[in-house]
C-alpha cells in the first residue's frame, strides 16, 4: 500500500494548477447544454486543446501528453477543484475515442482524433432509440448494403441524444444483419450529421436547456471506412465503450471531492448544527468513491481488466451525486428552488441513474455478473 | 501510488485463513455460545497464534524487550497496521468468537511496548486478554478474559482477572460475554498514557473492528446468495427475483465501497498520514453500515429461516449489529469527522483543536480518542 503521489506525479499536478489558476473563466460560463452556451464553452476548450491539456492521457502525436492513468487522475482533480467548465466534448473525448483507440485502423485514428482534442469535431452518442434505451440490443436503425455506392444505406431514429443539435459527428449502432439474433448483427457507425438525408431536432430536457435531441436518418451513405470495428462487430465494440461511460473515465472522482468540498462551505456558512450528519456522509462517501478509483486504476495500471466492476462505480456515483445536491437542498432550505448552481446539479444529478444504462440494469449485471445469481 | 495489499500482508491473512477453515466450523462458532464449551475456541484461538495472529503488530525483537537478554526466538512478526485489514476481515469471516481486535491491534503491541510480562501468554494464546477504551462502557469478553485493560486514573491499565470486579451484561450477541468492570484505585500497570498514545492505541481497535465487520458482511452475503440459489419458489429459484437481485447488489455496493476506506484506513497509520483519525473514522462508518446492511438484507431473503437460530446467519449478524456499535457507531465518528471538518457548534477546526488541547485531548472523540492526537 502506497496512498503518496511520486515527485513526477506532484509536478505534474504543479503545472496544471498553474495554468487553470491562470486560464479557467473567472466567471461561470452558461450552460454548454445551450446553443449560446455551447459555444462559449467551445472557445474554453479550444484554448485547453491549445495548452494541450484537452486529451492529457492520449499519445502526443494525437494532441495529448502521454500522461499515465495516475496523471489524468491528478488532472481530473485539479481540473475540478479549479471550478473550470464541465467538457461539452466528453462524449468524443471520453466515449469514443478509447474505442478509437482499441478498434480504429490506423487510418481512422489519425483522422478522427487530432480533430476531436482540437474541438474542431464534435461527437454525439446516438445509441438510444424511442425502443430502445437500456434494452441497447433492441435497437431498430438499419443499414443496408449499397454496393454500388460503396458504403452503407443508414435509416431510423435515435433520441436523448445529448448535445445533438450543436454536435458535427454522431457515433452509433446499427442493424445490418436483421436476420442475426438481437446481440448479433450490430454495427458501429461514425456519421457527419451534415450528411444528405440527416434531420436534427433539439429538444427540451427536465432542466429546461435544450441539450437533448432528436436525430432522423433517411438513407444516409456512410462509406465503408466509417465503419468502426468491422461488420456485425457493433455490440462487442460498444461494450468496451459502455464500461468507459459507468465507470472511469466520465466520472473521475474530481468531479464529487469538489462538489463536497462546495457542499462543506455550504454547511459551514450555514453554522452549527445543520444537517450535520447528512453532510458528512456525503462527504464521506465522495472519499470513498476517490478511494475505490484509486483500487481500480492500480488494478488496471497492474495489468487486470475492469469488466463489470464499473457497473459499481456507476450505481456509486450516480447516488452519491443526488445525495450531495439533495443535502445541499437541505441546507439551502427556501433558498434551494432558486435557480442556481447547486438547482442546475440537482436537476443534472437525476439523470445520472438514467444515462449510461438505467441503475436497474446495473444491478442485474452486478447480481449476475459479479455475484453470479441467476439470470431467470 | 499502489492501492492494493502487499504479499507480505496477504500472507498472514491466508495462513489464517487455512486455520480457520480447518478448525473454525460451525461447531466452534457454537461453542462460543450460551451452552457451548469454549475450551474448543481456545483451541482455535491457540493455533492462530501459533502461525503468528496475536504478534502481527509486535516487534520481532519483543521478548528481548520484556524477558530481558534471552536466546529464545522473536515473538512478534513486526508487521505494521497494513496487515489489519486483510487478517481481521478473514477472522471476522469466520464469526469466531474471540476478542480479535482487542488483542491483535491493541492489547499485544501496548503490552510489548511496556515491557509486561504478561506478554508471552496473550501471544501464544493462553492468556485471553481484552481491552476497552471507552470509559464506563461494558467491556468485551470482559467475563471470560483473563487480562482487561481499560481506561483509568491516567491512561489504560492492564489487570488480572483477580484485581477486578466483573459484572456480566448481556449481548445481543451472547458469544460476546459483555461485562462492566470495576478497577479499583491503584493496581494495575500503566500501558498508555497521554493523548498521541491513547489515540493510536484507540485508532487500531477501529480499525481491526471494521475490518472484522467487512468480514462478517462478506461471510452473510456469501451465505445469503448460497441461499437464493438454492431455495425456489413459484418455480424458481428466489435469487432470479429481480428485487432479490437488486438488494443483494446493493449489499455487494456498500461492501466494495467501504473496503477500500479499510485499507487506506490501515496504510494511514502506518505511514502516519496527517489524515489518519479521520480515515479511520470513515472507515468505520462505511464498514458499519456495510454490515449492517448486509444483516438485515440477509435476514429477508432468508424469509423465515433468517429469524431462527437454527441456522447459522444469526451468529454473524448478531456479531455485526455488535461490532457497528462497539469502537464507535457510525454515528459517533461522523460527529468526530464533522468537528475535524469545522462543522461543530460553528467553531472553526483551529478552534476545536484548542478546546481538545486544553481539555489534555481525552474523551474529545467517540470513545476515548483524542483530536490532538494522529494529526
Amino acid at each position: 500500500m502506497d496512498l503518496t503521489w511520486s515527485a513526477e506525479e506532484e509536478a505534474f499536478r504543479q503545472e496544471a494548477r498553474a495554468w487553470l489558476a491562470a486560464n479557467v473563466p473567472a466567471n461561470p460560463l452558461p450552460s454548454g447544454d445551450t446553443r449560446a452556451g455551447f459555444a462559449a464553452h467551445l472557445e474554453w476548450e479550444r484554448a485547453l486543446f491549445e495548452a494541450r491539456w484537452s486529451v492529457v492521457s492520449w499519445p502526443e502525436a494525437y494532441g495529448g501528453r502521454d500522461a499515465s492513468l495516475w496523471q489524468w487522475l491528478v488532472f481530473e482533480d485539479e481540473y475540478h477543484r479549479a471550478g473550470a467548465p464541465a467538457r461539452v466534448t466528453q462524449n468524443g473525448i471520453f466515449l469514443l475515442a478509447p474505442t478509437v483507440f482499441a478498434f480504429g485502423t490506423e487510418e481512422q485514428q489519425r483522422r478522427i482524433l487530432p480533430r476531436m482534442a482540437a474541438a474542431e469535431d464534435l461527437w454525439a452518442q446516438g445509441w438510444s432509440e424511442p425502443g430502445a434505451g437500456s434494452d441497447l440490443a433492441a435497437i431498430r436503425s438499419r443499414a443496408v448494403r449499397d454496393e454500388g455506392a460503396g458504403g452503407w444505406r443508414l435509416t431510423g431514429q435515435k433520441t436523448w441524444t445529448t448535445r445533438g443539435a450543436f454536435c458535427t459527428h454522431l457515433f452509433g449502432l446499427f442493424r445490418t444483419d436483421p436476420e442475426a439474433e438481437r446481440h448479433r448483427g450490430l454495427t458501429y457507425f461514425l456519421v457527419p450529421l451534415d450528411a444528405p438525408g440527416v434531420t436534427v431536432r433539439g429538444f427540451e430536457r427536465l432542466d429546461g436547456d435544450e441539450g437533448f435531441a432528436e436525430v432522423f436518418l433517411d438513407d444516409v451513405l456512410v462509406p465503408d471506412a466509417d465503419v468502426l470495428g468491422g461488420v456485425g462487430e457493433g455490440w462487442r465494440v460498444a461494450m468496451a465503450t459502455t464500461g468507459s461511460e459507468r465507470g472511469l473515465t466520465l466520472r473521475s472522482p474530481g468531479r464529487f471531492l469538489h462538489t463536497a468540498d462546495r457542499l462543506l462551505d455550504l454547511a459551514r456558512a450555514k453554522g452549527p448544527g445543520a444537517h450535520r450528519d447528512r453532510v458528512v456522509q456525503s462527504w464521506i462517501e465522495a472519499q470513498a468513491y476517490e478511494l475505490f478509483t484509486l483500487e481500480q486504476v492500480t488494478s488496471i495500471v497492474e495489468g487486470r481488466q475492469v469488466g463489470a466492476e464499473s457497473s459499481l462505480n456507476k450505481l456509486f456515483w450516480s447516488q452519491l451525486d443526488i445525495a450531495l445536491h439533495e443535502t445541499a437542498a437541505e441546507l439551502l432550505g427556501p433558498e434551494a428552488e432558486v435557480d442556481g448552481p447547486w438547482s442546475r446539479g440537482f436537476l443534472f444529478s437525476l439523470a445520472g441513474p438514467i444515462y449510461a444504462g438505467t441503475n436497474e440494469i446495473q444491478r442485474n449485471i452486478v447480481a449476475e455478473r459479479l455475484l453470479g445469481l441467476p439470470r431467470r | 501510488m499502489r492501492f492494493a495489499v502487499t504479499e507480505q500482508d496477504t500472507a498472514l491473512a491466508e495462513a489464517a485463513g487455512e486455520v480457520l477453515a480447518k478448525q473454525a466450523g460451525a461447531e466452534q462458532i457454537r461453542a462460543g455460545w450460551p451452552g457451548g464449551r469454549t475450551e474448543s475456541v481456545d483451541a482455535v484461538w491457540r493455533t492462530l497464534a501459533g502461525v503468528g495472529v496475536t504478534g502481527a503488530l509486535v516487534p520481532e525483537n519483543a521478548d528481548a524487550l520484556t524477558l530481558g537478554p534471552s536466546p529464545g526466538p522473536g515473538l512478534g512478526l513486526g508487521l505494521d497496521e497494513n496487515a489489519l485489514p486483510p487478517l481481521m476481515e478473514m477472522l471476522g469471516r469466520s464469526g469466531l468468537p474471540v476478542p480479535a481486535a482487542e488483542i491483535v491491534a491493541v492489547g499485544a503491541p501496548l503490552l510489548a511496548a511496556a515491557g509486561a510480562p504478561q506478554l508471552p501468554s496473550v501471544l501464544e494464546g493462553s492468556a485471553l486478554l481484552t481491552v476497552s477504551l471507552a470509559p464506563d462502557a461494558p467491556v468485551p469478553f470482559g467475563a471470560r478474559a483473563d487480562l482487561i485493560a481499560v481506561p483509568h486514573g491516567d491512561g489504560l491499565r492492564l489487570y488480572s482477572r483477580e484485581e477486578v470486579e466483573t459484572e456480566p451484561v448481556d449481548s445481543v450477541d451472547c458469544s460476546r460475554r459483555l461485562a462492566r468492570v470495576h478497577a479499583p484505585a491503584g493496581g494495575g500497570l500503566l500501558l498508555a498514557e497521554g493523548p498521541a498514545e491513547l489515540a493510536a492505541a484507540y485508532g487500531r481497535g477501529v480499525l481491526a473492528t471494521a475490518a472484522l465487520l467487512l468480514g462478517l458482511a462478506g461471510r452473510m452475503l456469501e451465505l445469503t446468495l448460497a441461499h437464493v440459489r438454492e431455495r425456489h419458489q413459484f418455480g424458481v429459484p428466489v435469487g432470479s427475483f429481480q428485487a432479490v437481485k437488486h438488494a443483494l447488489a446493493d449489499v455487494e455496493l456498500a461492501v466494495r465501497f467501504a473496503r477500500p476506506a479499510v485499507l487506506a484506513a490501515g496504510w494511514a497509520q502506518a505511514a502516519g498520514d496527517p489524515e489518519t483519525a479521520v480515515r479511520t473514522s470513515m472507515a468505520k462508518v462505511l464498514a458499519s453500515e456495510a454490515a449492517r446492511k448486509a444483516a438485515r438484507t440477509a435476514i429477508q431473503c432468508h424469509g423465515a429461516m433468517g429469524y431462527t437460530t437454527e441456522y447459522d446467519l444469526h451468529l454473524y449478524a448478531k456479531r455485526a449489529w455488535a461490532l457497528a456499535a462497539d469502537w464507535g457507531g457510525p454515528a459517533q465518528h461522523r460527529e468526530f469527522i464533522a468537528r475535524r471538518l469545522g462543522l461543530a457548534g460553528g467553531r472553526t477546526v483551529q478552534e476545536a483543536t484548542e478546546e481538545s488541547r486544553a481539555n489534555g485531548g481525552a474523551a474529545a472523540g467517540p470513545g476515548i480518542v483524542s483530536e490532538g492526537a494522529g494529526t
